[in-house]
This record gives C-alpha cells, structure tokens and sequence, in this order.
C-alpha cells in the first residue's frame, strides 16, 4: 500500500454545524415556516411599534372603509383599523397556542411516561381514562370544558380558555409518547438503573424523560397549529376570547358576520392571518419530525 | 372472527360507561345553577323567589343526589329517553331528530367529496413524487389542513354573493320533499367541511402508496411485465387503501367538529348550532346528550372500521 493512494482517499470528516442551521439546510420547508413563524413572534412581541393604530380606538368617521393608504387593511364596524387588529391578534392566537399546547403536551407525555414505566393495572387504568378522552371530537371537548368552566381572565389571558384548548391534546400526546416509552422501558440500561437501586423518580425524569423528547417536541410543534385553530373556532362561536381584544377568531363573528358582504376586508384579513399561522406551524411541525424521527404518526 | 368481533364489542363497554360517567358529572361542576337562569330568562330579568327555583328544581329531579340522579339517567339513556331540555322545555330527542337529517347529509355529502378528491389526488401525488404535480397537490392539501372551515365558508357565500347573487336560504329543504333544492343548497357546506377532510385523506393516500409501492409485489408485478397502470389501479391502490379506510372513517366521526362552526356560518339548523345554543343557554341535559350523541358514535365508528379492517386483512382476525 503506497501512500499517495491512502492520502487520495481522504477521509472528508463532517463538519458538525449548529442544528439549527443544520434543520434549515435540510428541510428547506420548514425553514419557511420557521421563518413566518418568527415574523409573527416578532409582530407580536413589538406589536406597539409595529401596529400603526391602537387596535381598540373606535373611530366612527372611518367606518368600515376599505383598504386606503391610511388604513391598510380598511376598518371595521367600529372604525378600529384592521390592519393593527390583526398584529395584536397574533399576541393573543401565539400566547394561546404556545401556552395551550405547551399544557397539553407536558402532561400528556408525563402522563404517557409514568403509564408506560409503571404498566399493569396502572396503564390500564390511565389507557381507559385516554380511551374516554379520545372519544370526543376536539372541538367538542373544548367547547364542553369551555361550558363547565366558564371564563377566568388572569392578566388579559383566559386561563380556562387555554385549559380547554389542552384538555383535548393530552390524550393524543400522551399516546404518542407512551409508545415511545414502551420501547425505552425494555432497553438495558433501565434495567441496570433499576438494579443500581435508583428511585423511580429518578429513572424516570433522568433516564427515559430525556429519550421521549424527540416525539414530545414534535407533538408540541403539531398542537400549536391546532391550538390556534381551536381558539379561532372558539373565539369565532363567542366562547373564546371576549370583545374587544384582539382575536383573528373573534375578528369573524359578530359585527363581522353581519357586515361582511359588504365589506369583505374585515374577514379576508383575520382569516388569512389563522390560515398563514397554522400553514407555518404545519409546515415546521412537519419537517421537524421528518428530521427527527420520521416513523411518528402525528 | 367471531371472537375478534365478541372481544372487540366488549372492548367497547367500559369506554362508552366511562364516556356516560364523565359527561354526567363534568356538567354538574358546572358553576351557576341553569334553574335559575332558565327562570330569570323566561321572566324577562324580574327576580323569582327561592321557593319557584326549588320547586322547579324538584320537578326536575335535581334535588336529588347525584348518583340517583346519573342512574335515573342513564337508565332513560339505555331506553332512548334522554329527558327534556332545560331552555325549551321539549324533549332532547324530537329537539336532535329534527335537526339530525340536515348534520348527516352534509357530513356524508363531505364524506363523498373528500374520497372523490382523496383517492385520485393522493394516488397522483405518490406516483409522480417530487415532480411539480406532487409539489402543487402537496401545498393543496396543507392548505387544506390550516384553512378554518368556517372562514372558508364565509369566502364562499361572499363569492356566491358577488358573482351568482346566491345567498344561503332561511329555511332547509328536506331531499326528500326537493332533491335538487336541497342538494344545491348542502353543497356549498359540505364543500366548507370536506376541504380539511379531503386534505388529510389525500396526505395519508400519498404516503400510502408510497410505502406500498415499495413492496416486493409490485417490483414481481413490474417484472411479469404487467403495464403500469394496471400495477398501480389492481396492485397498489387496493393495498395502500387500508390506512386510508381507517382516516376516512375517523374523520367522519370528526366531522361534527367541522360542522359545529361551518352551520354557524351557513345559517343551517343542524346538531352543531344545536350543541353551540345549547352551550350559550348552559342547557346541561342537552349538552350531555348531544356530547355522549357524538362520542357514542365515534366508538361505534370505531368498532366498524376495525371489523373492515378484519375482514379487509384476515391477518388481523389472528393475532
């Protein structure tokens, strides 16, 4: 073996690249959605400075005008610009998806780890309440929650609003990853954990927590999509969020339900926004799990 | 399969008990006493005393304890008697079974859509994968998937508005008394709820197929030299049909989800604004039974598409 040969075949090492830009290069999607994803978390964070009017200020002079270099987007039945109302409504729609399905995902998978570790009678039990759960259609279930609970507004966030929305998630995560766990709990090193001694607490927040999150996150990203659609399809029947704050749901109902004919701005806008928003968590969601783990069906 | 279907009917039991249980006493949590509200509404506002309220509580058997109470109604459940509504007095079951024919129609009148969409498009999306058909029926059903229905429902009427002048009529058309009227005027809803459906139909075909056609089988088929066509309609599409039977099926049983919104905004007397009136009114013994209604028939749903299953794949009956 000579060594010209040897160094012609060089051994080209993977350069190891941040996994974000890592995620972007791969999946060229979902980097687009990320991308809208940000712009409207940025929208939402500076809506103030972004927003040209205060989406609350009633103006009757510029009642339901269309589109016009003032109002870009035209004005509603209470002259309130729609353009403005549509940036702070992405506030409302992202702090409700992100804290619903945050909610609903963290318990499901808790709830799916320990019933996975545990088995026996206490899966069986947890599996029959998740079987009960799943037998009522997402919206239903919240709108039934919605109706035991009623309102509870804590810093200008319907706290029971977003119980609702994560009520109906939890048991679709928690099946999820309790499958993954299934196949962790059976692996050597739970085994050894458990021979060490260790509680069970420990082996499950330190030992099969961490293996789960590849299918917790990918579940996450899902139901933000879905969260933001149950809090439109909510707002928009008038058991979600209440006038006047801003929500694309909201923005649908009412006066809008009545006026919209003749003047179409008021619904096109809001329901493009819900469309754009749920296209892009979808669009992310998808190729994240394309790139984590492709065999989970969401 | 006779045991298959004995096994999987039993299965059933406790999921429909534990659906019953939970629906009774989640709604007693409810805060405020519907009695009173019920009242104060039918007295336009002027206070009732605390007598009328308990008498009227009596009458409704609410003075009871609350395991009596769920037997008594659970017992009326099993025979079809689901009591009366709190708002109008009526009985749940002549309040549902008037509004029951419209629901249906427009939930199987989605149903056919989305399989006349699904099956074609995904079927196309798999075979010509990466090439812009795939690309454009791909971002059709995504679309699809982030769409609200009841917005969607709303650009309709709109265009309908501007172009034919159409607006949706006040009073429903039974198919029975005028087909055409009736079809013409479901169409436009059904086409509102079965975009979302079509959509997640279509996705599943695609991947579908796609796994199918990597089968031994097919690469047999090709190599016998059997044409193309003929591999993907015989071969393919009636193995890769099996996951998508299951999608179609649960998503019937969603679909009331989809419907709850979408007769909202096309002004239809279905089960859906039924369960939103019912909700707005804090009328519980409607709400429960309209949402042990709906979970009853998701698991019924449920049973059928897993016995397809068997007799589609007998491999199943063994396991």
């Amino acid at each position: 073996m000579n060594t010209a040969a040897a160094s012609a075949i060089a051994y080209k090492v993977p350069k190891r690249r941040h996994p974000v830009l890592q995620f972007m290069m791969q999946q060229p999607l979902g980097a687009a959605g990320l991308l809208v994803i940000v712009a409207m978390g940025v929208c939402a964070a500076f809506a103030p400075w972004v927003a040209p009017y205060d989406p609350l200020t009633v103006d009757y002079e510029a009642m339901l005008g269309a589109p016009s270099p003032e109002h870009w987007l035209g004005t509603d039945s209470f002259g309130r610009d729609v353009l403005s109302r549509v940036i702070y409504g992405a506030r409302t729609a992202l702090a409700i998806g992100f804290i619903a399905s945050f909610l609903g995902a963290t318990s499901g998978a808790i709830i799916g780890v320990v019933s996975a570790y545990f088995g026996g009678r206490t899966d069986m039990i947890i599996q029959g309440i998740m079987d009960v759960l799943l037998s009522f259609p997402i919206i239903v279930l919240a709108i039934t929650v919605v109706a035991v609970l009623g309102n509870n507004v804590v810093l200008g966030i319907d706290i029971n609003l977003i119980i609702a929305i994560s009520v109906p998630m939890l048991p679709r995560v928690e099946r999820v990853v309790r499958a993954s766990a299934l196949a962790i709990r059976e692996l050597p090193y739970i085994d050894a954990a458990r021979a060490a001694g260790f509680s069970h607490t420990r082996i499950i927040f330190r030992h099969i927590v961490p293996n789960v999150v590849a299918p917790y996150l990918i579940m996450l990203t899902a139901f933000v999509a879905q969260a933001i659609l149950a809090e439109a399809s909510l707002s928009f029947l008038g058991l979600g969020v209440t006038e006047p704050t801003p929500s694309w749901g909201l923005m649908l109902s009412g006066a809008a339900a009545d006026f919209y004919q003749q003047a179409p701005w008021m619904i096109v806008f809001p329901g493009i926004a819900i469309s754009l928003g749920v296209f892009a968590f979808n669009l992310f969601g998808d190729s994240l799990r394309d790139w984590l783990d492709p065999k989970i069906k969401i | 399969m006779l045991r298959y279907t004995i096994h999987r009917v039993l299965l059933m039991i406790p999921t429909l008990l534990g659906v019953a249980v939970m629906v009774f006493f989640m709604l007693r949590l409810m805060p405020g006493d519907p009695v009173a509200t019920m009242l104060l509404g039918d007295a336009g506002g002027a206070s009732i005393s605390k007598e009328v309220i308990d008498a009227e509580r009596a009458r409704l058997g609410l003075d009871q304890p609350m395991y009596t109470q769920f037997f008594k109604w659970f017992w009326g459940v099993l025979h079809g008697d689901f009591g009366y509504s709190m708002w109008t007095g009526r009985s749940i079951a002549y309040e549902i079974s008037i509004r029951l024919e419209l629901s249906l129609q427009v939930a199987v009148m989605a149903t056919i859509l989305a399989i006349l969409l699904a099956l074609p498009l995904g079927t196309l999306s798999a075979i010509y994968k990466d090439t812009w058909i795939d690309q454009s029926i791909r971002m059709f059903s995504i679309a699809g998937l982030a769409v609200p229905s009841f917005w969607l429902g709303m650009i309709i009427i709109l265009l309908l508005l501007t172009y034919f002048q159409w607006i949706p009529p006040l009073t429903f058309t039974s198919i029975w008394e005028n087909p055409w009227e009736n079809i013409s005027q479901l169409f436009w809803p059904a086409v509102a709820v079965g975009y979302r459906y079509s959509a997640v139909s279509t996705r599943m075909m695609r991947s579908s197929i796609l796994e199918v056609l990597q089968e031994d089988y097919i690469r047999t088929a090709r190599a016998r030299g059997v044409f193309e066509r003929l591999v993907v309609t015989r071969h393919a599409m009636r193995n890769a049909l099996l996951p998508v039977v299951t999608v179609i099926g649960l998503e019937f049983a969603f679909l009331i989800g989809g419907l709850v919104v979408t007769e909202q905004v096309f002004n239809l007397n279905g089960i859906g604004k039924l369960f939103v009136l019912a909700v707005a009114r804090s009328d519980f013994t409607m709400i429960q039974a309209l949402v042990l209604l709906v979970s009853v028939f998701f698991v019924l749903i449920n049973f059928a598409i897993d016995m397809l299953y068997a007799v589609l794949d007998p491999r199943i009956r063994y396991r």
